[in-house]
């Protein structure tokens, strides 16, 4: 049980969690899904710290983020499978 | 692991228990704060707890407002109360509430005396409870004289990744021991509302649920005057790497594990259900919320935290985790219990149940947290609205 690089929380997340202090630039990452044990490797596209998602696949204006197996937001500006996903280019539904 | 099936309490005069031993001189009003500040600096052992309010409030405001008061007086950390305020009436009414538990409680009143000669009169009879308390012995009390009541703070993924799902944890191993136990937080549940309401154990407890939702709800959309983007998520949860309202709150909901809620409580509400898990419609500011869980009776705190709140509270013991492993590190005097292990997969999220509820039975039994070694006794009134 190597120590994962990313969390995801479920099978039908979009993105995942960074759990270590930051991702590279083109690191590979391992990330570990904790709804089914599984795990999945994903190219860090951006430099990513702590805490922060980075998309499992390519996302465009209008998607939904899914985190937790819930809808979370929606994609507001398009990101591409590795990128960083925040404020940036996620909002809220909600307000 | 066993888990011990008592800890050492305080037994009080209605059956209740407490983790502390606290007498506390409480101001009914803010110009009375001064008054009592003083009482508690002459006598050793007794806390003041000042706060803003407590003038020309009216209607469900000036109600909530009593009940914060008196459940704060009969909470069973605390031993004693003194209650200073400036006038009778009022004073009396929040001592006559608080007697009804059959602790020690006296009030005094400051027109027609000044502070001067009311500090000397409610410094005599704070002595003697001070003196009284302090051979008030710590007994066995089942674990279902724990109340236990949670809220997160300054929370970041890591929160919804481990230590709110460790809270929720520790939830689903000791309810069935018969503890109380209680979540609030409205506006941050919001995103992850409907999941929350299914969460009722009866349709009345959902419909209770999403009635208390969709009032909070109408107010925010009535007073916003852009979008809340800016206030939640907070700038913390944001440089913590929550981008929306709705991802936090799928986190937040992580902390009452697979459990099921039996009643909805207004805020400061003393549970009459019996034993289970309750939700209590609270701010989701950290001091406002555990001060009204404080004053609904619930006797021991559990606080998660991402990017570290420091917050503690006057009577009722306040246990900080994290799972964030920065913190755990850059702020080390906040956190009672250390959970980022989860993230790097060393420890899994029953084995930080455990360790939550081994540092939890500690502080039950008398370990200061440390927010309390740290001084921090944040006692704050939620207002609902403007005074006459």
């Amino acid at each position: 049980m190597s120590q994962p690089d990313l969390i995801i929380h479920d099978e039908k997340d979009n993105v995942g969690v960074v759990v270590i202090e930051s991702t590279k630039k083109g690191q590979n990452c391992n990330a570990w899904i904790m709804e089914n044990d599984k795990t999945v490797d994903v190219s860090s596209a951006n430099e990513v710290p702590l805490g922060h998602k980075i998309a499992l696949k390519d996302l465009k204006v209008g998607d939904t983020i899914f985190k937790y197996g819930h809808d979370i937001g929606k994609v507001v500006k398009e990101i591409k499978k590795g990128e960083h996903v925040h404020v940036h280019n996620v909002k809220t539904k909600k307000w | 692991m066993n888990i011990p099936k008592s800890f050492l309490g305080y037994k009080r005069e209605n059956g209740r228990a407490g983790t502390r031993n606290h007498v506390i001189i409480l101001p009914v009003d803010d110009i009375s704060n001064a008054c009592a500040e003083a009482v508690a600096n002459n006598i050793k052992g007794t806390i003041a707890l000042p706060h803003s309010y407590g003038r020309l409030q009216f209607g469900a405001d000036l109600e909530l407002h009593f009940r914060t008061m008196i459940g704060t007086g009969k909470n069973p950390n605390v031993a004693a109360v003194i209650v200073i305020g400036i006038e009778p009436k009022w004073t009396k009414r929040i001592v006559d509430e608080i007697a009804k538990t059959g602790k020690p409680v006296e009030g005094f009143h400051i027109e027609r005396t000044g502070d001067i000669g009311t500090i000397m009169k409610a410094s005599k009879k704070a002595q003697e409870f001070s003196q009284w308390a302090s051979e008030k012995q710590r007994e066995e009390c089942p674990l279902s004289d724990l109340w236990i009541s949670v809220k997160c703070g300054e929370s970041d993924t890591t929160s919804g990744l481990a230590s709110n799902p460790t809270v929720g944890n520790l939830m689903e191993k000791l309810e069935p021991f018969g503890v109380h136990l209680c979540f609030g937080e409205t506006s941050e549940l919001t995103g992850a509302e409907k999941i929350c309401a299914s969460r009722g154990s009866t349709k009345e407890a959902s419909e209770k649920f999403m009635k208390t939702w969709n009032a909070y709800n109408d107010f925010i959309l009535k007073e916003a005057t852009d979008d809340l983007s800016e206030s939640q998520p907070t700038a913390g949860n944001i440089a913590g790497g929550l981008t929306t309202i709705e991802e936090k709150a799928f986190g937040n909901f992580q902390k009452i594990g697979n459990l099921k809620f039996i009643d909805v409580l207004e805020p400061a509400e003393e549970p009459k259900k019996g034993k289970g898990l309750y939700f209590m419609d609270t701010s989701s500011a950290a001091a406002e919320c555990v001060t009204l869980q404080a004053a609904g009776g619930f006797n021991i705190h559990l606080f998660p935290t991402g990017q570290g709140n420091i917050i503690g509270n006057p009577i009722e013991p306040v246990v900080k985790l994290t799972a964030n492993p920065l913190t755990a590190k850059l702020m080390k005097e906040h956190v009672d219990c250390d959970v980022s292990k989860i993230l790097s997969r060393e420890m899994n999220l029953s084995q930080a149940g455990d360790e939550l509820i081994k540092t939890m039975l500690r502080v039950a039994n008398g370990r200061l947290t440390c927010a309390e070694a740290l001084g921090h006794r944040e006692f704050v009134m939620t207002k609902l609205y403007r005074s006459a």
